[in-house]
């Protein structure tokens, strides 16, 4: 009995000792780390685009640690899930900056989880790197976009398609999934389309819920309307919608050199598991592609690669693939530690300062720059079509980097807003 | 009109000029590389007094099997490097590139193979070839078409080959000619052709020409009418019969047996990962056999979904028979375990399932109607499987024990019958087919933790509204939802058609609560 109980009291001691020194032991690292916030969607319908960023983040991280980390201190990585939950990535956001008290965010994907993330990272006076092409009409101070603007992606992919190049289309039906990017990135283009001559009768706009897997009506329907005059499809479906909507386009034998298909949110990494054979030819328009050759490309992939054989990443561990976001992530954090350094701080409102006109060489094959104002990266346009194994073979890129504009001019009342974000 | 005319004449003097001679090494490459317009010059060129060579050239261009290095062309087959104008074998260089089509070249050489096939002596050959001619028109054709024309024997390519010539001269300078060339199409029935017919009436000035086009656009739309109308119809079966697989396994465990189970849609996600699964399987140990997976996926996915329906009857679902809140609490706690289960063992993201190669692709039934073979085969098996399901409940001793339990439980255990076994093998049975549900989703849609969810809402929804019960029922609801849904959303968009279908529901359940089959006599729950 006396035994016993003696045994249970060294244990409790242990245990106890156990705890404190654990506490101990992350108040030590606490000190010497400088917290960043990982904000993807890594469950639900998102799941299938926003996993890979936050590996790039990680690997970013692990990169920026191995050669000393910032301010002599190493980043510490804190990844949520918001699980393509809207409101839940707003409840995360605070909790990452009130609780785990975060120095920056990298995260979202959809422009309505950044809606959501917005008012939260405003009022606490946080800082967001957002890393995907967006549908612009928007500002903040605590934002700093990485993705494309409309000008930088939608703009040039539509100008493109109308060349003879290109095919010279004259309809065009905007399919989308029914959410805040389609719907404002659609009611530019078809004011641009308008401007270019496009009559109303040869416009089709269409929407289709978050996770909608039967395209069957929507082929049939684009295969009908496209008997009218030569026609080209403008995608802004976004997530795992995109395998059913392109196995649907490959069985229905609808090919790209009648009826080209441009999207602006499916990569590589979309592709991955779809028979590509079909949709050899369709587009994509984005700022950067794997298939892009340059040294700096060559070593991000190289990066890539080796990062996640190691970490055991599904799917990439075997077949690496980089794309369009994970770039503009690289970036981001990139720019950042380079601010932190010249601000030699991280506090949020002198990393802004220290964010304006930060230069760095991109894997896409210019040196990007932060704009000095407006909180966009200037940014090279790519027009890739699918190749039979899931690449993109460019066809047509800008001569040089685009300047962003938030703005977007086809939108009524944004005549003279400034181009750079308004103190509240 | 211009430019039609200039290349009219560049092609026929071409055609004077160099008659015959083969494909030389200059052409391949400038075919190959360059700005557009050239290779595009460069192929007329080629094309022009075109041999087998030549076309065997342009295949290998069109399957992107051509590479560049040191500005000379090589053809790639299989890892080995073969020189398209001597047909010598010959190394593939380290430095070697791609040469890149866009989608312009692609549609150029590939009506110029067809113009080369025409001759072929193979009959579907020709009949392709005429076919794509039809649908990219070009006036520099005319003078291949018109010879074709002379030597074409088969009535039905002869027409194409007509078409097409029609279809060339569609543009034509002489309105007579144009008037004739649209009176040809007229008789067409493919849906290419209304897009030519379309185009040329928007820059048509002839009043005489245009009355005549827009009569071809109407009659060629009659002609595509019925194609059309089919295609929905099949796109509403396909739904409906998603519908019925998806909702057949809750017609037993809900329907018949009176669980609310809100788990019902995690055994179908089991049931594709269990496919998933045997994919893997297959694709390690027995890849020559790759395309056989799904057929041993259909039974696996079957029992793996009926084992885990068993276990969950024993363990928890028996002690709650009678008290329909606390199932659906504890079916719905379940579910959350089965998906989080998943999630932990698969990871979050969508795992990919293949189409095996027998279920990719589509078969043209008529020139507008074109319908893909994976939901053909999908709307086979679910007739399969209700065929299936009908017989084991209408004539077998389980079924009967089945029917017997859930009509009157005291009076089937005086009788004799084990009830809760029986009541085990119903649920593991709807379990089962839940899993069948899944394996056929699994080749249509994504598979992922969260698949059940999207599809547990509309299987309550087929099943309340055929009736609870009913398995007839079951099927017309299933059906009826699909063409109805299909109508709409061809009509009003796809989120409106989901709410329609939905406010559409309520509204039936609000005037006819027990669906639309009711049951009859004292059988019906008390």
């Amino acid at each position: 009995m006396m035994n016993r109980r003696g045994n249970l009291k060294a244990l409790a001691t242990a245990a106890a000792l156990a705890a404190g020194s654990l506490t101990f032991s992350v108040q030590a690292l606490a000190a010497d780390t400088i917290k960043v916030g990982v904000l993807h969607s890594l469950s639900g319908t998102m799941a299938i685009s926003e996993t890979v960023l936050k590996d790039t983040v990680l690997m970013a991280i692990d990169e920026i640690n191995a050669k000393g980390g910032v301010l002599g201190k190493k980043l510490e990585p804190v990844v949520v899930d918001p699980a393509s939950n809207w409101p839940l990535f707003a409840e995360k956001t605070k909790q990452l900056l009130g609780q785990d008290k975060v120095s920056v965010i990298f995260g979202c994907w959809t422009s309505v989880s950044r809606k959501s993330v917005l008012p939260v990272v405003e009022e606490m006076n946080g800082l967001l790197f957002y890393p995907v092409q967006y549908e612009g009409e928007e500002l903040s101070k605590n934002v700093f976009y990485t993705g494309a603007a409309p000008n930088q992606q939608a703009i040039p992919a539509v100008d493109y398609l109308m060349s003879k190049e290109g095919g010279a289309a004259k309809r065009w039906v905007l399919l989308g999934t029914d959410y805040v990017y389609p719907r404002t990135t659609n009611k530019i283009l078809r004011a641009y389309l308008k401007s270019k001559g496009v009559k109303e009768s040869d416009i089709d706009e269409k929407y289709t819920p978050f996770g909608h897997s039967d395209y069957q009506t929507i082929v049939a329907d684009i295969k009908k309307f496209s008997a009218g005059g030569k026609t080209a499809v403008v995608s802004t479906i976004n997530g795992d919608s995109n395998v059913p909507f392109y196995k649907e386009l490959g069985n229905a034998g609808l090919k790209a050199k009648d009826v080209p298909v441009v999207a602006f949110s499916v990569g590589e990494e979309e592709l991955r598991g779809v028979d590509t054979k079909p949709l050899v030819g369709h587009l994509a328009a984005w700022n950067y592609f794997m298939s892009i050759k340059n040294p700096a490309n060559d070593e991000f992939i190289k990066k890539w690669s080796a990062y996640a054989k190691a970490k055991n990443i599904a799917g990439h561990k075997d077949k690496p693939l980089t794309n369009d976001p994970m770039e503009a992530t690289y970036i981001g954090i990139n720019m950042w530690k380079q601010a932190v350094e010249k601000a030699k701080t991280t506090d949020v409102d002198a990393v802004i300062k220290a964010m304006a006109g930060q230069t760095f060489k991109a894997p896409s094959g210019i040196t990007s720059k932060m704009d000095e104002k407006n909180h966009h990266l200037h940014k090279s346009v790519f027009i890739g079509e699918i190749k039979a194994d899931g690449q993109f073979n460019v066809v047509w890129k800008t001569p040089g980097p685009v300047k962003a504009k938030p703005w977007s001019p086809f939108i009524a009342g944004n005549e003279g807003k400034p181009d750079e974000p308004v103190k509240k | 009109m211009r430019r039609w005319m200039t290349r009219w004449t560049v092609v026929a003097g071409l055609l004077l000029a160099c008659s015959a001679h083969a494909l030389t090494s200059e052409e391949a490459l400038g075919m190959a590389v360059g700005e557009s317009d050239a290779r595009i010059e460069a192929l007329a060129k080629a094309v022009a007094h075109g041999d087998d060579k030549t076309a065997a050239y342009l295949q290998a261009l069109a399957d992107d099997a051509v590479k560049v290095a040191a500005s000379k062309v090589l053809v790639v087959k299989d890892g080995q490097g073969l020189d398209p104008v001597s047909g010598q074998a010959m190394e593939v260089p380290a430095d070697a590139e791609d040469v890149m089509l866009n989608n312009r070249l692609r549609g150029e050489i590939d009506t110029a193979l067809a113009a080369l096939k025409l001759f072929s002596s193979e009959l579907s050959l020709r009949q392709q070839a005429a076919l794509a001619l039809l649908k990219e028109p070009d006036a520099s054709r005319v003078p291949v078409l018109e010879k074709a024309l002379a030597s074409e024997k088969d009535a039905k390519v002869l027409a194409l080959v007509r078409q097409a010539l029609a279809a060339a001269q569609l543009g034509h300078a002489d309105a007579a000619q144009r008037l004739v060339a649209a009176k040809t199409l007229a008789g067409s029935t493919q849906p290419e052709v209304l897009l030519l017919l379309n185009q040329q009436l928007t820059n048509e000035a002839d009043p005489a020409v245009q009355s005549a086009l827009k009569l071809a656009v109407a009659k060629v739309q009659d002609s595509l009418r019925w194609g059309e109308r089919l295609g929905q119809l099949f796109t509403g079966a396909s739904l409906g019969s998603i519908l019925l697989l998806v909702a057949l396994g809750l017609a037993i465990t809900y329907g018949l047996m009176g669980v609310i189970n809100m788990a019902h849609g995690e055994l179908m996600m089991i049931g594709a990962y269990a496919t998933y699964l045997v994919q893997v399987a297959f694709r390690q140990y027995l890849p020559g056999a790759f395309d056989l997976y799904l057929l041993a996926a259909v039974p696996v996915s079957f029992a793996v979904s009926a084992l885990v329906g068993a276990l969950l009857e024993r363990s928890i679902l028996k002690h709650l028979y009678g008290r329909p809140l606390e199932t659906l609490l504890a079916t719905w706690g379940i579910s959350l375990i089965l998906m989080q289960a998943v999630r932990s063992l698969f990871g979050a993201q969508n795992v990919g399932v293949e189409n095996p190669a027998w279920m990719s692709g589509s078969v043209q039934l008529m020139s507008n109607l074109q319908l893909p073979w994976n939901r053909i085969i999908i709307i086979g098996f679910a007739a399969a499987v209700l065929l299936g399901m009908a017989l084991m409940i209408g004539k077998t001793r389980l079924g009967l024990f089945v029917r017997g339990v859930t009509q009157n439980r005291p009076m089937a255990s005086c009788m004799g019958v084990n009830t809760t076994r029986i009541d085990t093998y119903a649920f593991a049975l709807g379990s089962g087919i839940a899993g069948l549900a899944g394996c056929a989703l699994s080749q249509v849609g994504n598979v992922g933790p969260d698949l059940g969810q999207s599809y547990i809402v509309d299987a309550f929804m087929v099943v309340v509204l055929g009736g609870v019960g009913q398995l007839a029922g079951t099927v017309y609801a299933a059906l009826g939802l699909g063409l109805v849904n299909k109508l709409l959303e061809g009509w009003t968009g796809a989120v409106l058609a989901k709410i329609a279908v939905l406010v559409f529901i309520i509204v039936f359940i609000q005037k006819r609560p027990q669906g639309i089959f009711a049951m009859k006599g004292r059988s019906a729950e008390a």
